[in-house]
């Protein structure tokens, strides 16, 4: 490099190198266009979808869910649009800080800010959650007049469920709540993940989550064309959503109104059915809960207090919690001496006051007994003894095998979710429930008490009225049902639920008729009388009592004991006693005698439903209910 | 002096500082920026004008200048370069991370820009000082001046701007005659240290892995070229996008004002860096390969001015600055259609942005200012 150089030479390397640059710039530039060739030539299939996948966007519109109504129309459950306002957590930076700046625009509570962190704990990281619910227009303009502030944030019109009847039939209608991932897994299972895109909420409780399948719709799609930020730019092609079936129940809301109110703030539960096709005319479960509090998120303490209150608000008793029958069982017990052949109607025992049993005295109601009792005498007069025999005669197994045809210890497959099948006892059943070889075992004495409705017998309200409805339709057993028809809202097409009985029961006239014979004369002269005084309509019934707690040695007396460890009131009963059109069983929870608080309950929802009559002190549905339709 | 002169010889005073190839491919490039830039971004239209006219007429002060002058101008203008990144380093603004602005009260403005065009002035002059002496001093002593400001730069830390200063340097260094034993291996070692990353990125790219050198921004940035889609909403969304642009463009592109891309706003930064990006998409594979014709013939007439300038100085200048605008347009191009990774580079002349615009213009007027001096000199 020190050489000498002569500036010619200079030039000359100097333009060496110029060209050699050239040569360079042409080689690098040829490496872009062989880029672009290979780019917008070979993979421009590629790149035209990717393009066109960008720049359109499927949005799901999901579909209006359908209705729900009672028997007459009232509606029970409906759809309001009502704006939201949604933050969009993946396309915001700092939530807190954007929270804190809403909330000078528009009202933001502690409790929606809790509500919001909980969703969004539930939800995809890329889904919208809402802020807030429900705004007000006012609101709606403050926030669009200054949407710009907020990228990520949007208003949105929503459709949510309502429930104009409160919480009259809160465990009939049950309530929707927020997807959850459990819900996501049952929804995967039933490859109804891609119906449900762009839905929020699903059935949880009673018939929004048993029919959530009919309710829900299918959901249709819009293409449209959208900007990076994933706003809709235009409207490309639709498919337009189908709403959902709306269901007609076989509930009357009045009746159920009338039964809701008859039982105040006792505990209990009431079912009443049509005995011809098995439609369930009233379901109450006391006390009941308002669904409106769970539509857009309950809160801590409406939850708190419907949880943890010691009446157990949420516990559906009629179908879910089952309970000795007591002497319910009675009439049921006689028609399986008289199927059996094991008695006649004519056949009468002397009634001493108690029945021995190995060495164990079982003891009648009445001290020095009710003398000769046939079998109508053992109902109107709910004899014990007369069944303690007959149990013993008939045996468990034949007891079990005779009584549960009627449903009786099994799931009544009611439309409803959460159905507890009780328990039927028999050798067979003591030997799955005990795990010790030793309390396995079936003792005779066991069968004496199951014969007057006690021991290990607990049957739920529904199984009694089923069961009831059974014997009152001559054998033939319906599978009881809420609803009664399920709807096309675009064609008015009706598809009714279980119109078909599922069995016939083989039972021989002349046995049912002296087992209602003795029903009706229950409530003439018998333990009902009081109750059913002055009815103008010939009703079949029959009280029980079922035992909380046993006193060793000592009589009962109600006074003395603490009101929960108290005897749980039954009353069975059916009217008219020629036709019947209604089957009802009602259960008071700790309400002592059944002639005393179940009966009168049972009065009130027979008088209504035959007559219109309301009790004294109500007022007329028209009323206190919001007007529908 | 006559002061009343004729309309044709008025024009003609006008006309004679510029080249007139040069100028037609530059008014060909700032015409096609318009054009795109009214589809990327129509409300920057306005400025995008003003920016050009400044820009063109700057080009035309330069041009007048003799380039004996203009070289006279090159150390001024380093040493005071130089102060004001000693001055950024030790009172600058720091924004987005790094320190790159300086503010002198009336204007902020980033003293390493101005090291574009310094650079390559300096050693030109540098070596025009030492003609017919240059030998292994030269070369030292002209590597010390590249790498104190680069330096500075690199600490900023603004490694896009010191790679194309330090490019910009190299150049006049090469072409002074730098030998090719030297030349040769420093290629090697670049391509070997660049294939090596592309080979082994899938480990150095791990969050753990310390790179020492570079900045985790930067760090970033060829990771995510290595992989665009292992941050498809971050840095890599950038070139993803770009590429679906590009190729959903195909032969002849979707039409002016009809890129999706462009005007559903996937394409980031579509006005400045990625305007490239528009282009293609519009006009598909046709307007790609007449804009990189166009540039290349913008180049080889650079080439040409340099291979038949008077002096040593000049020589050097003007081929250091043609290469400059190839370093732009090659980074700018190779970066949008994934090749290349992200580096803060505009598209010459295209780009919005009236700094570069001016400096880029200011580059083109040095080239006529050249070309002016060798016809002078020949008639």
């Amino acid at each position: 490099m020190t050489e000498f150089r002569s500036p010619d030479q200079e030039v000359s390397r100097l333009r060496v190198r110029l060209v050699v640059a050239g040569v360079f710039m042409l080689i690098c530039l040829s490496l872009l266009a062989a880029r672009f060739v290979y780019l917008q030539v070979v993979r421009f299939d590629y790149y035209h979808t990717r393009a066109e996948d960008n720049r359109i966007a499927l949005v799901p519109v999901p579909p209006n869910r359908g209705a729900i109504v009672d028997r007459n129309g009232k509606v029970l459950a409906r759809n309001f649009a009502a704006y939201t306002l949604d933050i969009t957590p993946s396309q915001v930076g700092d939530l807190d800080d954007t929270i804190d700046r809403l909330s000078e625009i528009v009202d933001i509570s502690d409790y929606d800010r809790r509500r919001f962190k909980k969703f969004r704990e539930e939800s995809k990281f890329f889904e919208s959650v809402p802020i807030r619910t429900k705004l007000t227009d006012e609101e709606v303009a403050r926030f669009i007049a200054r949407r710009y502030l907020f990228p990520g944030v949007d208003v949105q019109a929503r459709l949510f469920r309502e429930y104009p009847q409160g919480d009259l039939l809160g465990h009939v209608v049950g309530y929707m709540g927020r997807i959850n991932n459990r819900d996501v897994d049952h929804l995967e299972a039933r490859g109804e993940t891609a119906n449900y895109r762009g839905t929020e909420h699903i059935g949880k409780r009673g018939l929004e989550e048993s029919y959530e399948a009919e309710l829900h719709g299918k959901t249709g799609s819009e293409q449209v064309e959208v900007d990076a930020g994933g706003r809709k730019v235009r409207l490309l092609s639709r498919r337009t959503a189908v709403p959902g079936n709306s269901l007609i129940l076989t509930v009357d809301a009045g009746l159920q109104a009338v039964a809701h109110q008859a039982f105040g703030d006792r505990r209990g539960a009431l079912v009443a059915i049509e005995p011809s096709t098995g439609g369930v005319l009233a379901l109450v479960s006391s006390p009941s809960f308002d669904p409106n509090l769970f539509v857009d998120g309950i809160s801590v303490a409406d939850w708190k207090g419907l949880n943890e209150s010691p009446d157990r608000p949420l516990l559906n008793r009629a179908i879910y919690s089952a309970y000795p029958p007591g002497s319910t069982f009675k009439p049921f017990m006689g028609l399986a001496g008289l199927s059996t052949g094991k008695r006649t109607p004519q056949q009468a025992i002397a009634d001493p006051g108690f029945y021995v049993f190995g060495g164990h005295r079982f003891m009648d109601d009445k001290i020095g007994g009710h003398g000769m009792v046939d079998l109508h005498t053992s109902i109107v007069q709910s004899c014990n003894t007369y069944y303690y025999m007959l149990a013993n005669d008939l045996g468990i197994e034949g007891i079990a095998d005779f009584m549960r045809p009627f449903g009786f210890g099994q799931l009544t497959g009611i439309d409803l979710p959460g159905e507890a099948d009780g328990v039927l006892p028999s050798p067979d059943w003591k030997r799955k429930r005990f795990k010790k070889p030793g309390q396995q075992k079936w003792y005779g004495g066991e069968t004496i008490s199951v014969g007057i409705g006690q021991g290990y017998n607990a049957y739920t309200p529904l199984q009694m009225a089923t069961a009831l409805s059974a014997l009152v339709n001559d054998g033939v057993v319906f599978k009881p049902h809420v609803v009664k028809y399920v709807v096309d809202p675009q064609t008015g097409t009706r598809r009714e639920v279980e119109p078909k009985p599922i069995r016939q029961i083989p039972l021989k006239a002349a046995h049912l008729a002296a087992i209602r014979a003795a029903m009706v004369d229950v409530n003439k002269t018998g333990t009902g009388a009081r109750a059913f005084a002055g009815a103008e309509y010939s009703a079949g019934g029959k009280t029980g009592t079922a035992q909380v707690y046993s006193l060793k040695g000592s009589k009962y007396k109600e006074g003395n004991v603490a009101e929960r460890l108290r005897d749980h009131s039954w009353f069975i009963a059916f009217a008219p006693a020629d036709k019947p059109r209604i089957a009802l069983a009602v259960l008071v929870e700790n309400g002592g005698f059944g002639s005393r608080s179940a009966a009168p309950i049972a009065r009130q929802v027979i008088d209504y439903y035959l007559l219109g009559k309301r009790p004294a002190g109500q007022a007329s549905e028209d009323e206190d209910a919001p007007a529908d339709h | 002096m006559e002061f009343r002169l004729h309309p044709v010889a008025l024009i003609r005073a006008i006309l004679r500082p510029i080249d007139p190839p040069l100028f037609l491919l530059l008014t060909v490039l700032l015409a096609a920026a318009l054009v795109v830039m009214q589809s990327a971004s129509p409300a920057r239209m306005e400025a995008q004008l003003a920016n050009t006219g400044v820009a063109l007429a700057l080009m035309w002060v330069t041009a007048r200048i003799p380039s004996a002058r203009l070289l006279s101008l090159a150390m001024p203008l380093y040493v005071l370069g130089v102060v004001l990144l000693i001055g950024v380093a030790l009172f600058g603004e720091i924004s987005k991370g790094a320190q790159r602005w300086l503010d002198l009260g009336v204007a902020r403005i980033q003293p390493s820009e101005l090291m574009k065009i310094a650079m390559p002035l300096m050693l030109a002059w540098f070596f025009q000082q030492r003609e017919g002496a240059i030998g292994f001093v030269e070369f030292v002593l002209a590597g010390v001046l590249l790498a104190v400001p680069v330096a500075l730069i690199v600490t900023q830390p603004d490694l896009g701007t010191s790679l194309l200063v330090a490019a910009a340097g190299l150049y006049v260094i090469f072409f002074a005659g730098l030998s090719w034993k030297l030349i040769v291996p420093l290629v090697l070692v670049a391509v070997v240290g660049l294939g090596s990353i592309v080979a082994f990125g899938d480990t150095l790219c791990q969050p753990e892995v310390d790179w020492q050198v570079l900045r985790e921004y930067q760090k970033h940035r060829v990771c995510t070229l290595l992989d665009p889609t292992s941050d498809p909403l971050g840095k890599g969304f950038h070139i993803i996008q770009s590429t679906i642009a590009i190729g959903s463009g195909g032969m002849f592109g979707k039409g002016w004002m009809q890129g999706t891309q462009t005007h559903l706003s996937f394409i980031p930064e579509r006005h400045t860096d990625f305007i490239f990006a528009v282009m293609a998409e519009e006009f598909g594979l046709i307007g790609a390969l007449v804009l990189l014709v166009v540039l290349f013939m913008l180049l080889l007439r650079g080439l040409m001015i340099a291979a038949a300038a008077p002096t040593l100085g000049t020589r050097l200048l003007a081929g250091a600055i043609t290469m400059i605008f190839f370093t732009y347009a090659f980074v700018n191009m190779g970066m949008v259609s994934g090749i290349l990774p992200v580096v803060g580079v505009p598209l010459p002349f295209i780009s919005y942005g009236g700094t570069a615009l001016v400096t880029l213009c200011i580059g083109v007027g040095i080239l006529m200012s050249i070309q002016r001096e060798r016809a002078l000199s020949q008639s």
